[in-house]
């Protein structure tokens, strides 16, 4: 036994498996401990899932996800269809995906908002310098339920009552009840529009790279981005008019009590989305700041020297260095992004966690349904996560063999 | 080989640690848990013989406080007020309990809770009674580990509009934004009287009536009491309570009570016979004001046995519950009796006791407490 222990190897498994086991001990500890407090009171940990039946031993129709969930979801994001009438295991779905939609469109806007604000942190006019740092210092140090709370009840809902709707050409309607725009869809021959759409697609790319490998040979512009557009427009356009117009724009009228056809924007999801953004922004601009600082000084005198301009130094040059350094920390600003969208909560917003909260209080199942949340939270975390590294590999890769 | 056999020796050593672990935890609970050697059996607190203390009362009184789940926000039942005190219907509940568990009225420590945080709240521990206009429901009841003691309030959902509004019956919302608290039955009610109408669910009463004030919602849903409570502080630079009407409609049974943990049996019972007592005393006509002349010479056998006294000079009647047998002198003296309690904190908010279902039976009401002895 002595022998053993002085060989180096074994001592180095035996921590391991030491170390293992108290993880093991103490986690089966706490189920236990959760299992058998719940039990005195009739309640199961994880009902949904069974040791019998086939892998992944995960029954949703079983036990409480199955039954009828008897709340409606008014907000429901792509279309998808939910009524009071489906069970919690829709609800749960609708609020995944309300959830997924306000982070997609919150880290679209919450990037294009800190490239520019963190851009303009270095410019050297000093008003647009001024008004970036305010922007950051402002949105960066307020806590973010409370710029939620504001831009929902400061802002959203002291747009005009419904009566006074603010008219836009009879288009487009602004009130409390929310803002409607004109919503456009596919009508028949919309799918073979899109076959075409496709076609147009490819059919640019090749041009921009058949141009583009021109420009290189002959050194001579010969504007691949022109002509991709160009070829694109072609295509896309003969098409659709031959179609018929497959695409035809709903509008919305005001009815009753709300505005009927189109789609209304309404107060909750316009002030998640803004607040979210606006407060994530602040953070990707300072990240955006760094970056590019970070870009030895040499870059953009080399740069200077080639007689760039100010936006072609910073597109063609100093972006897409800065790009590789920024991708990590910016995966860590979407994933805050996702995960502070449970804030939702707080201005009448169902999103994943609203969602998984009244199922709490209506099925009582509140152990099961937490795992459950915490358990897709980090689903959705970690393919943000796989999405952006798998991003960074490549741009890692291609700086590297520039 | 040897390699082998320490491997061997992993799920022993588990084992041992486990056992260990519960041992640990098992001392911790002070009870009369048995720690099994094998580590197959678990500690319960459900493994207790019925008749034995309870455990909720143990822990009571060995805090020397009661931890009492309350609404913050609804005037009337549950109120945070601007000195940081709580008052209402269902904060004198605790304060009953209070007095009768440990003589003082005043050892309450009070949990604001939301609506859809106060079921857990029970199931946890976290607190030893809820009182916070709770409805009662099968399977809150049944599945979700939860005992309901004898109703409070029989409460209704009703609708509340602007005045101005020129709505008069519930199906004129038919479609319309209707504002609504999260996490309540009330909630539900709605999508079943109204399932057309677009429900903005809000976690927090204050922040729902800022979204009815600015337009978002032409109708406001809830229990009717709570309704009223609301009404009733409605600010006046929007036209105050006269600028709302709670609509007539009625459209869902809402009877509220205490929640307590479902395997302590005991502390239930406890929770139980402080509300019957109370509806008791006003059936006999104890009142805070008389209950001391009633216990030095109670005029019959029924009040000699609510406040524990014996009856001419006889035998005093023991419940058998938990608690000292004078207890409900303890929340007469110090709370008071059910239309005591009402009128001071109901009426003021404009309910009407009479003709309500918060009568007492004996006036076409439902409020009936079972004998008392």
């Amino acid at each position: 036994m002595l022998t053993l222990l002085s060989n180096e190897r074994f001592r180095r498994y035996l921590f391991q498996a030491v170390f293992a086991l108290i993880v093991l001990v103490f986690g089966y500890v706490l189920i236990a401990n959760i299992q058998t407090e719940l039990e005195g009171i009739g309640l199961e940990i994880f009902p949904f899932v069974s040791t019998k039946g086939s892998f992944p031993f995960i029954d949703v129709s079983a036990d409480f996800l199955g039954q009828r969930a008897g709340f409606p979801i008014d907000q429901r994001a792509f279309g998808f269809d939910y009524t009071a009438n489906d069970s919690f295991f829709r609800a749960f779905v609708t609020g995944l995906l309300n959830t997924i939609q306000v982070s997609m469109i919150g880290i679209v806007i919450a990037t294009v908002l800190g490239v520019i604000v963190g851009v303009s942190r270095l410019s050297s006019n000093w008003l647009v310098s001024s008004v970036a740092t305010l922007y950051v210092e402002t949105f960066r140090n307020i806590p973010l339920l409370l710029q939620l709370v504001f831009w929902f009840l400061a802002v959203f809902l002291k747009a005009p009552k419904f009566a006074d709707s603010l008219d836009f050409f009879g288009v487009a309607f602004l009130s409390v009840r929310g803002l409607a725009l004109p919503e456009v869809h596919g009508t028949s021959g919309f799918g073979t529009w899109m076959i075409f759409v496709g076609i147009a697609i490819a059919t640019s790319i090749a041009v921009r790279h058949l141009l583009t490998r021109r420009q290189d040979e002959t050194g001579k512009p010969s504007y691949p981005w022109w002509g991709a557009s160009g070829a694109f427009l072609a295509i896309a356009g003969v098409s659709f008019l031959i179609l018929g117009t497959p695409l035809a724009v709903d509008s919305p009228e005001v009815g009753q009590f709300s505005y009927d056809g189109g789609m209304t924007i309404k107060p909750a999801l316009a002030a998640l989305i803004t607040g979210l953004s606006v407060y994530t922004a602040s953070f990707i601009a300072e990240i955006v700041r760094g970056s590019v600082l970070a870009i030895p000084k040499g870059q953009t005198e080399a740069a200077q020297a080639l007689g760039f301009n100010g936006f072609q130094r910073l597109r063609l040059v100093i972006l897409p260095q800065a790009l590789v350094i920024i991708i990590p920390p910016l995966t860590n600003q979407y994933l805050n992004l996702m995960k502070n969208s449970s804030l939702a909560i707080a201005v009448a917003f169902k999103d994943l966690f609203g969602v998984g909260d009244v199922t709490i209080n209506q099925a009582g199942q509140a152990v099961p349904m937490i795992a459950l949340l915490m358990a897709t939270y980090l689903s959705l975390s970690l393919t943000i996560s796989a999405v952006m590294n798998g991003i960074y590999s490549r741009l890692k890769w291609r700086s590297l063999r520039q | 080989m040897t390699l082998k056999r320490s491997v061997a020796i992993l799920p022993l050593l588990l084992v041992g640690l486990a056992v260990l672990i519960f041992a640990a935890c098992g001392d911790d609970d002070g009870d009369a848990t048995e720690t099994p050697s094998d580590g197959t059996a678990e500690p319960t607190l459900t493994d207790q013989p019925s008749g034995s203390h309870s455990q909720i009362l143990q822990d009571v009184l060995d805090r020397g406080r009661l931890r009492c789940g309350v609404n913050d926000s609804v005037p009337g039942f549950g109120n945070l007020l601007a000195d940081a005190s709580f008052a209402g219907f269902d904060i004198d509940y605790c304060r009953a309990i209070a007095a009768a568990v440990l003589g003082d009225s005043e050892l309450v420590d009070y949990t604001p809770l939301s609506a859809s945080a106060r079921l857990t709240a029970v199931q946890t521990g976290q607190i030893d009674v809820l009182i916070r206009n709770t409805t009662w429901t099968t399977t809150r009841d049944a599945a979700e580990g939860l005992t309901y003691a004898t109703t409070t309030f029989y409460d209704g959902q009703g609708l509340m509009v602007r005045a101005d509004s020129g709505f008069t019956s519930v199906d004129d919302l038919a479609t319309a934004p209707i504002c609504v608290l999260e996490g309540t039955t009330t909630e539900v009610n709605l999508a079943t009287r109204l399932p057309n109408a677009e429900q903005n669910s809000f976690a927090d009463n204050n922040l729902l009536q800022q979204a009815f004030i600015d337009g978002l919602c032409e109708g406001w849903t809830s229990d009717k009491s709570q309704l009223a409570g609301r009404r009733s502080e409605f600010p006046a630079d929007e036209g105050g309570p006269e600028a709302l009407v709670i609509l007539d409609e009625t459209f869902s049974k809402e009877p509220l009570g205490p929640v307590t943990l479902q395997n302590d049996d005991q502390w239930s019972d406890i929770v139980n016979w402080i509300v019957i007592g109370t509806i008791a005393a006003e059936e006999l006509g104890v009142t805070s004001a008389n209950v001391a002349d009633m216990a030095a010479a109670a005029p019959s056998v029924a009040i000699a046995r609510l406040l524990g006294v014996g009856f001419e000079g006889g035998e005093v009647t023991d419940t058998g519950l938990d608690v000292d047998v004078t207890f409900m002198q303890d929340v007469l003296a110090q709370v008071g009796n059910y239309g005591e309690i009402y009128d001071a904190n109901v009426a003021p908010i404009g309910i009407v006791r009479a003709g309500t279902l918060n009568a007492l039976w004996t006036d076409g009401g439902l409020i009936y407490s079972p004998p008392f002895k």
